[in-house]
């Protein structure tokens, strides 16, 4: 039986990158990941397998791509059956979903308004942020996962894109532990995971990179 | 296992959004209540069962709540799982939907709806283009998908049928009020033939609001969203 051939299209930075790494080491899965290098010109592969957007993260599974990081996720839990990443009824998979388009909607979003923002802005931006993470801790509750018992699906999603929430914090002055201290202590036990230390990126090197961008996008 | 307890979908006749879930119950031949919203206001059981967004529709499925139309479609094919599949049987081919699905609403519908409001000769060339180009995208999409088939979903309508399909009583709107065509025989051929083959399905011609009642409605609601003078 021939071997699975998995490429992932990838950027080290990428909280959408970060969720797919993320969930292929879940499911124990073998996976070549090549740099994109997305400042300096993307590579022909990229463009032809993601004509649509030419974004990361792309999975190339036997030459057949799959675009759009909670999609890929998606397609890596069915197609590598265990451990399940979402729940197994009918309802608790609708649940999951709901969250993760809440995730995708609206968290990235106001992360940027964050860092893309200065003075009577960045406020707004930060508020509606916290907003936000308020509403995704109401979400988890008590529960260990918001999957319940195991990490699941819409962990993955939204650990992905915790890795951003430290440069969030630097260039905004908050701390998300003092305004939501239970979704600090889910996201700190969720990065001490071999998966996911794995695959998150230094804390610095993000910082480091989106004040790059901030200068690129003429913010000081 | 079989899905018990009574079903109610909150919407309103005119939503495309609402259109999706509808069509899927169809599909599985499930009875349901429709509550409608009334236009401008938004119900105690809306705000209850979708807190977060507050918007229709939401399936409430034996006193559970699920949001977001597309969510809502996936759940229907697996709460009721023996009926017409919606969602393809291969794992690849799903992923091809729900990419084409999300680029229905990301993109498509934004530019659609953006020519229908944009003012300005300029603003209106450059939304027109847009749309043009996410239709011929979707064309591309259509004729590598179906192979050949009627329908996304092949012999019958699917999920992705479903998710673009739901626009087409508002795409027409917009090509009779802007008095151009949107869908063409010349430019997207393929999607001209899908979407008369769509209208005419069993789940979706009892449903799908009459575009001469879109278009009265739309008058009322622009009219509605004009600064006083």
């Amino acid at each position: 039986m021939g071997e699975d051939e998995l490429v992932l299209l990838d950027f080290w930075a990428s909280p959408f990158c970060a969720r797919v790494k993320i969930a292929l080491a879940e499911k124990g899965v073998a996976f070549e990941s090549r740099a994109e290098d997305l400042f300096n010109g993307k590579s022909e592969l990229l463009l032809k397998s993601n004509p649509t957007y030419a974004k990361v993260p792309v999975l190339l599974h036997n030459g057949k791509s799959v675009n759009e990081s909670s999609i890929i996720v998606s397609y890596v839990d069915e197609t590598w059956a265990s451990p399940a990443l979402l729940p197994p009824c009918a309802y608790g998979k609708a649940q999951a979903r709901f969250w993760a388009d809440y995730i995708d909607k609206k968290v990235f979003e106001a992360g940027s308004s964050i860092w893309r923002s200065r003075g009577e802005e960045l406020e707004v931006a930060k508020k509606e942020f916290l907003e936000i993470v308020r509403t995704l801790e109401n979400e988890l509750g008590d529960k260990a996962y918001f999957g319940g018992e195991s990490f699941g699906y819409v962990d993955i999603l939204l650990i992905g894109l915790v890795s951003w929430f430290d440069a969030y914090e630097r260039f905004g002055s908050f701390k998300v532990e003092d305004e939501s201290p239970k979704f600090a202590a889910w996201a700190k036990k969720c990065l001490l995971r071999e998966s996911v230390a794995n695959v998150i990126p230094e804390a610095d090197k993000v910082y480091e990179f989106i004040a790059m961008m901030r200068k690129m996008n003429g913010i000081e | 296992m079989a899905a018990s307890g009574d079903v109610k979908l909150i919407g309103a006749w005119a939503s495309p959004y609402v259109l999706r879930p509808r069509i899927a119950l169809n599909m599985k031949s499930v009875e349901y209540e429709f509550l409608e919203e009334k236009f401008g206001q938004k119900s105690e059981l809306l705000l209850k069962s979708n807190p977060v967004h507050k918007k229709i529709p939401v399936l409430i499925h034996g006193d559970r709540p699920v949001c977001e139309s597309l969510i809502i479609v996936q759940y229907i094919d697996e709460a009721w799982a023996g009926g017409k599949p919606i969602l393809p049987a291969d794992a690849y081919d799903r992923a091809t939907a729900r990419f084409w699905a999300a680029y229905v609403d990301d993109k498509f519908f934004p530019s659609l709806s953006g020519f229908g409001k944009v003012q300005g000769e300029e603003a209106k060339k450059e939304m027109l283009s847009q749309v043009y180009d996410s239709l011929a995208l979707l064309e591309g999409a259509y004729q590598t998908i179906s192979k050949e088939k009627p329908f996304f979903g092949g012999d019958q309508i699917g999920y992705l049928d479903i998710a673009l399909g739901s626009f087409l009583g508002w795409l027409r709107v917009t090509e009779a009020m802007s008095q151009i065509k949107l869908i063409t025989d010349e430019k997207t051929p393929g999607l001209a033939e899908w979407a008369e083959r769509f209208v005419a399905d069993e789940a979706v011609k009892d449903v799908m609001p009459e575009t001469e009642k879109l278009i009265e409605f739309a008058k009322i609601i622009f009219a509605k969203m004009k600064p006083a003078a």
